[in-house]
């Protein structure tokens, strides 16, 4: 690597040998190594946990992003993902659970991230269709299902996989219902309407218990079916004592990991294929794009249909692992929150929706109620924090700040796609991007056989 | 038979009649100018002809084809390309994908093929590659390939918005003055590229145009339009000493002064 070493800022400088060479592999192998060991002997539920449960999710960023060969980012993510972090759920189920909501919102920030980030379609209601895909299951598992015709009774649960495709079957058609009218707004228009649309959904779950009760209304459904659990008995011959709460933790947890990693696939390939230019070309100017021949009306109607398609599939397993939904837990407030992922990770970027969704459930989780309850302490302590002051309820003002300051001093998002970078620093070319070329360059080579 | 036949083509807005009546034939493998004065309706006639507005009156045959009402993408799937005055470009794309939207509609990996990264997919995507390298040769900067199109000199993005348009294997190119803001230099180099886009590939051109050094070394015919209507047509010798051509551009006065 030629180092232009007067034109390498420090961080450059610093995380140049740590990416690329043999030292990137010693460094990432001692970074999870350091990590695991870490989370594996001290398995309380405290803030340093917390920090360091931060930290080994994100050594799985770092080395998606490191110049290291593919065997070694699949053998550290099996050993770090498939068996440090799950072996960690068992020590505290409360991790376990923290990962797979994670996963669950890594994978919805990754469809917004179609829509919004490859096709500039800014979807404020998005999480209508991960609603759509929970109520699906929600509906047809439990006894909701004779309400609409006493003869039929709930779906066996084994019917769950089956239901995964139809999740994201029913998430498509309805990204293509919501899409096929707003297909001329641009812009402010479009958010309004996905936004209004967001809330349709919602209202409808909350009043559709009358005078067909399908949904429950806003009591919503619960004893929601889980599937039955595979491979239970090979799981508790490798000596694993768990309840089967414990081992449904474990499921769900390799399942959403399992569906991630489709959806980071899929997306990846999409994005630099003909599709994704064509999305790209959509977003930066739509009417060079259509002198191109993009069929513009084709292209956002896709591009809305996968990211829909994401969040059906993610609702069913959703409302199975949370056994109840109610309306509620389809509200405007998370939809933005989804968006935010993909804002604080930098819009169009994958590992950045994927860093978003990690960061924003952690806090959300975590950190911001940990934090919450250390101020508490501290307060009660004798700390000088006035006693009107509840840290609990101010949550989400610490969160809404961190945004701010985000967008501020990072606008482009914490990870951004490797040519958004520019866009908002307008800076010259760097040694980093050159990098970046020479990483394009094998693949081409491959392709070219 | 001609390769593009406009006739009557009005469009309207609100109270302006923006293109009034106009009349244009072009055959396959000339290169026509389409001059006129500022606000002459030279780009919205463009802009019909591509798809972006729809022509009050009138029809447009294109390629044997009556193209007239199509939508912009069909129009540029059938082999009319344009570039654009303000250039166009998709900045913060590299220069090399830039050309490859211009491959869109010749490129037909399925979706299932781009998802599971088949062969066909993978072979085309390299096919691809290669044919925008040569593109980028063609106009003389393949060695930027990976830079971002807005970051390139302003001649290059004139380049880039040809090659772009190249890509897309077009019958009909259309300029929407292909140098303005250039240099004497960048518009000598600038007309030869013009010239090699029908030479070496045969491509038909049609060209607004303010420079009528340019106009007048490479056109083979010339339309002038004013306030929206056709006033003279012909070679340029004709449209040189064409007495409403001088009035539109000179004045009245100066029109019989040259008489």
């Amino acid at each position: 690597m030629t180092t232009g070493a007067s034109s390498q800022s420090l961080w450059q400088r610093v995380t140049a040998p740590l990416s690329s060479g043999p030292t990137a592999y010693a460094f990432l192998a001692f970074y999870v190594l350091i990590c695991s060991f870490l989370l594996l002997t001290n398995p309380r539920t405290e803030l340093s946990t917390d920090i360091v449960f931060v930290l080994f999710m994100l050594s799985m960023l770092v080395a998606y992003r490191a110049r290291v060969a593919t065997w070694f980012k699949v053998v550290l993510g099996v050993i770090a993902l498939g068996i440090v972090l799950p072996y960690f759920g068992t020590l505290n189920p409360f991790y376990i659970d923290v990962a797979t909501q994670a996963g669950i919102f890594t994978a919805l920030a990754l469809g917004l991230n179609v829509v919004v980030g490859f096709a500039g379609l800014l979807d404020l209601g998005y999480v209508a269709f991960f609603a759509v895909g929970a109520y699906a299951w929600g509906i047809f598992s439990t006894t909701q299902i004779s309400n609409i015709n006493p003869a039929w009774g709930p779906v066996d649960p084994v019917m769950f996989y089956p239901f995964l495709i139809i999740g994201l079957i029913l998430g498509l058609i309805t990204g293509v219902l919501l899409g096929l009218p707003v297909l001329r707004l641009r812009g402010d228009y479009l958010a309004i309407v996905t936004l209004g649309f967001g809330e349709v959904i919602r209202v409808v779950a909350n009043n559709l218990d009358r005078p067909i009760n399908i949904t429950n209304g806003s009591q919503g459904i619960r004893d929601i079916e889980r599937p039955p659990l595979v491979l239970v008995d090979l799981v508790r011959n490798l000596g694993v004592v768990a309840d089967d709460n414990r081992l449904y933790q474990l499921f769900f947890y390799y399942l959403v990991l399992i569906i991630v990693l489709l959806t980071v696939i899929v997306v990846a390939r999409l994005k630099n294929s003909r599709i994704g230019r064509a999305w790209e070309a959509i977003r930066e100017d739509e009417v060079a794009a259509v002198a191109q021949g993009i069929p513009r009306v084709r292209m956002k109607l896709l591009a809305f249909a996968i990211g829909a398609s994401f969040a059906g599939v993610m609702g069913v397993v959703f409302a199975s692992k949370q056994l109840f939904i109610n309306p509620p837990t389809f509200d405007l407030l998370r939809s933005i929150n989804i968006l935010a992922m993909v804002i604080l990770g930098g819009m169009g970027s994958i590992p950045g929706a994927m860093l978003g969704a990690i960061i924003v459930t952690m806090l959300d989780l975590q950190i911001l109620p940990r934090l919450a309850s250390v101020l508490r302490e501290a307060q009660a302590a004798g700390a000088p924090i006035p006693r009107q002051f509840d840290p609990t309820q101010y949550q989400r003002l610490f969160f809404g700040l961190l945004l701010v300051i985000m967008m501020i001093f990072r606008p482009e998002g914490l990870w951004p796609d490797e040519r958004r970078r520019e866009e908002q620093h307008e800076v010259e070319i760097t040694d980093e991007e050159l990098e970046a070329d020479k990483l394009t360059k094998p693949t081409g080579a491959e392709t070219g056989r | 038979m001609a390769l593009l036949e406009a006739t009557n083509i009005t469009k309207v807005f609100g109270g302006l009649v923006a293109v009034n009546d106009v009349t244009f034939t072009v055959e396959p493998g000339s290169i026509v100018s389409v001059i006129g004065p500022n606000g002459a309706g030279k780009t919205t006639f463009f802009n019909v002809l591509t798809g972006i507005y729809k022509p009050e009156k009138g029809r447009v045959i294109f390629a044997g084809q009556d193209i007239t009402g199509w939508r912009s993408d069909q129009i540029a799937a059938l082999g009319m390309r344009r570039t654009f005055q303000n250039i166009r470009l998709f900045g913060n794309m590299t220069v090399l994908e830039n050309v490859l939207v211009g491959m869109h509609v010749h490129l037909q990996a399925s979706i299932w093929g781009i998802i599971s990264r088949g062969r066909n997919m993978l072979r085309e995507e390299a096919k691809a590659r290669n044919k925008a390298m040569e593109l980028l040769n063609f106009v003389g900067i393949a060695d930027k390939r990976d830079e971002l199109a807005k970051n390139l000199p302003y001649g290059d993005q004139r380049r880039l918005e040809i090659a772009r348009a190249l890509a897309g294997e077009p019958k009909l190119i259309l300029l929407d003055e292909p140098t303005a803001g250039m240099n004497p230099h960048e518009t000598a180099e600038a007309t030869q590229l013009i010239r090699r886009l029908r030479d070496d590939r045969g491509i038909t051109v049609i060209l607004i145009e303010h420079d009528m050094r340019l106009v007048m070394s490479i056109s083979e015919r010339i339309s002038v339009l004013d306030y929206g209507s056709k006033i003279a047509e012909g070679d340029v010798q004709a449209i040189r000493t064409n007495p409403r051509v001088i009035e539109a551009y000179l004045g009245k006065g100066a029109a019989d002064y040259a008489a």
